[in-house]
């Protein structure tokens, strides 16, 4: 029983050894599957996964419209105090006062690119863009307003 | 036909014609110690590259491929910035010890390069104990590890180099029965018997089972002789640094990683010479139309090319299997190999005794 052991145990071991050398083989013979990007040579036709994970933007459309309603839920989402929302109050032609967006402010040099602003964005209003080359000779660069100017939030957006 | 041979022949016969026989040999002495060490110094390049493109494919990557075409220049450039660094000994350190050591792991890596047969006739030094003797010089290189790892005043070292010994130490055991039993299979000590002895076909065919499972056995017990990964417990990245030579730096280190590859080149060589026949052409039995043929290509191609092709697969091993710990090291040479090696012996024995190999 014990004899029988030891030898289907050597028996296994050879054989899950084979199969990891297959696949390496695989791989060494196989030089199409090789997934290294040579970065700088290839700017312009780099080739980034859907998800990757860039910056902060901001969507907005064709009318300089966006879908943020100021909410700061994304603000609250932040782990690092990345985003700062400035509010302010729009009057609606029935005379209500309404809570809007004045400035969104986005501290790139603060992000980690979570992702947890996005997911917690009820409007999706705002994305992770696959820009990545983000160096600049001034901190102060990075401090970037996300809504363009002018921009105000889309009809129907609550 | 310009073989190998016949160059080293002419160069003897030159010089004893034009010195007397002690210069001569002499001056003999200093062209191979050249060679030797151009060899070294190629062997390093040549191997370095190798692993690292090796490696690069088996991951997915691309690999060096920025100095020189496909990036060939890289090791060079490496070696290049390695000599011109620092070689830093610690204030700790034993410094003779500490500088003595890389030498000492270096020329055991020399010493072992005599017996090999590098093609027809192309031998350092064709002594009757050949096998014998790169299985006990192979083991000096533990005395300079172990110097290394003491001298350097550093647990890391200290603990890698005692694994090293371990490892070496029980390794070397089933690296010898495997020996073995080709040398029971041939009744010679002397590489260029064994090679001879190939002559209508290699071992790893005419041995059949007891040489393919020495074949096994020997590929595995080398692989941790010369301290690889899958066995690197003296260097043990992840745990001691880098085991034996973390303290080493520029050329010293250098010569650490040189005679690594260079340990690998040699036992790549030997278990070429041992199972597939060495230089010898591939040879079937009697058919001697296809013998000749396979006779045109030179011995020299056929030897690098098993040689490389042994490399190959130690590579192939370091870049699949997944490390193991230093009991399951001990486990797998005590419970596994060496019960394995011995019953395999007994069956050669028995084989050879009965004749039933070809």
């Amino acid at each position: 029983m014990f004899l029988k052991k030891y030898i289907s145990d050597i028996f296994n071991a050879v054989g899950s050894l084979l199969k990891g050398m297959r696949l390496t083989g695989f791989y060494f013979t196989h030089h199409k599957e090789i997934i290294t990007q040579q970065y700088p040579d290839n700017r312009e036709q780099l080739n980034l996964p859907e998800r990757f994970r860039g910056e902060v933007v901001m969507l907005h459309d064709e009318n300089n419209e966006h879908a943020c309603t100021g909410c700061t839920a994304c603000e609250l989402a932040c782990p690092n105090a990345t985003i700062k929302i400035i509010t302010k109050f729009d009057v609606t032609p029935e005379g209500k006062k309404k809570k809007a967006l004045d400035t969104f402010v986005y501290h790139l040099e603060l992000c980690t690119m979570c992702n947890l602003c996005v997911e917690a964005c009820p409007t999706d209003a705002i994305k992770m863009a696959q820009t990545f080359e983000h160096s600049v000779y001034d901190r102060s660069q990075l401090t970037k307003k996300l809504n363009r100017p002018g921009s105000k939030i889309r009809e129907g957006v609550e | 036909m310009l073989s190998l041979e016949g160059i080293t022949d002419s160069i003897h016969n030159w010089l004893n014609h034009a010195l007397n026989p002690t210069l001569a040999m002499l001056s003999e002495f200093v062209m191979v110690g050249l060679c030797v060490i151009t060899l070294f110094a190629m062997l390093g390049l040549v191997l370095i590259m190798m692993e690292r493109k090796v490696s690069a494919y088996m991951q997915v990557r691309i690999g060096p491929n920025r100095v020189g075409p496909g990036g060939m220049f890289q090791t060079l450039a490496d070696t290049l910035k390695l000599v011109v660094k620092e070689g830093l000994t610690p204030d700790g350190a034993d410094h003779f010890l500490f500088n003595l050591a890389p030498f000492v792991v270096l020329s055991a890596s020399m010493l072992a390069l005599a017996p090999v047969a590098f093609a027809k006739g192309f031998q350092v030094w064709d002594l009757p104990i050949g096998i014998l003797y790169v299985s006990a010089i192979s083991s000096v290189s533990v005395i300079g590890i172990l110097m290394a790892g003491w001298a350097s005043n550093n647990k890391y070292s200290l603990l890698g180099a005692m694994r090293s010994g371990a490892q070496i130490v029980s390794y070397e055991l089933s690296a010898g029965l495997s020996v073995l039993t080709i040398v029971i299979l041939t009744g010679s000590l002397r590489i260029s018997d064994i090679i001879q002895a190939q002559q209508d076909g290699w071992w790893i065919f005419k041995g059949h089972i007891p040489a393919i499972i020495a074949f096994v056995i020997f590929l595995i017990a080398v692989t941790a002789e010369t301290n690889r990964a899958p066995f690197d417990m003296a260097e043990a990245e992840s745990e001691l640094t880098a085991g034996f030579h973390t303290e080493y730096s520029g050329m010293k280190f250098a010569l650490f990683f040189l005679a690594e590859y260079v340990n690998i080149f040699i036992v790549c060589a030997i278990g070429a010479a041992l199972f597939f026949g060495g230089w010898m052409p591939f040879h079937i039995g009697h058919w001697e139309s296809f013998n000749h043929i396979m006779d045109f290509i030179p011995s020299s191609i056929w030897f690098t090319g098993k040689t490389f092709a042994l490399i190959f697969v130690i590579m192939w091993f370091r870049w699949t299997f997944p490390r193991l710990r230093i009991d399951q090291l001990l486990n797998l040479e005590w419970k596994y190999l060496l019960p394995i090696s011995m019953a395999n012996l007994l069956l050669t024995t028995f084989v050879a005794i009965k004749g039933w190999y070809f």
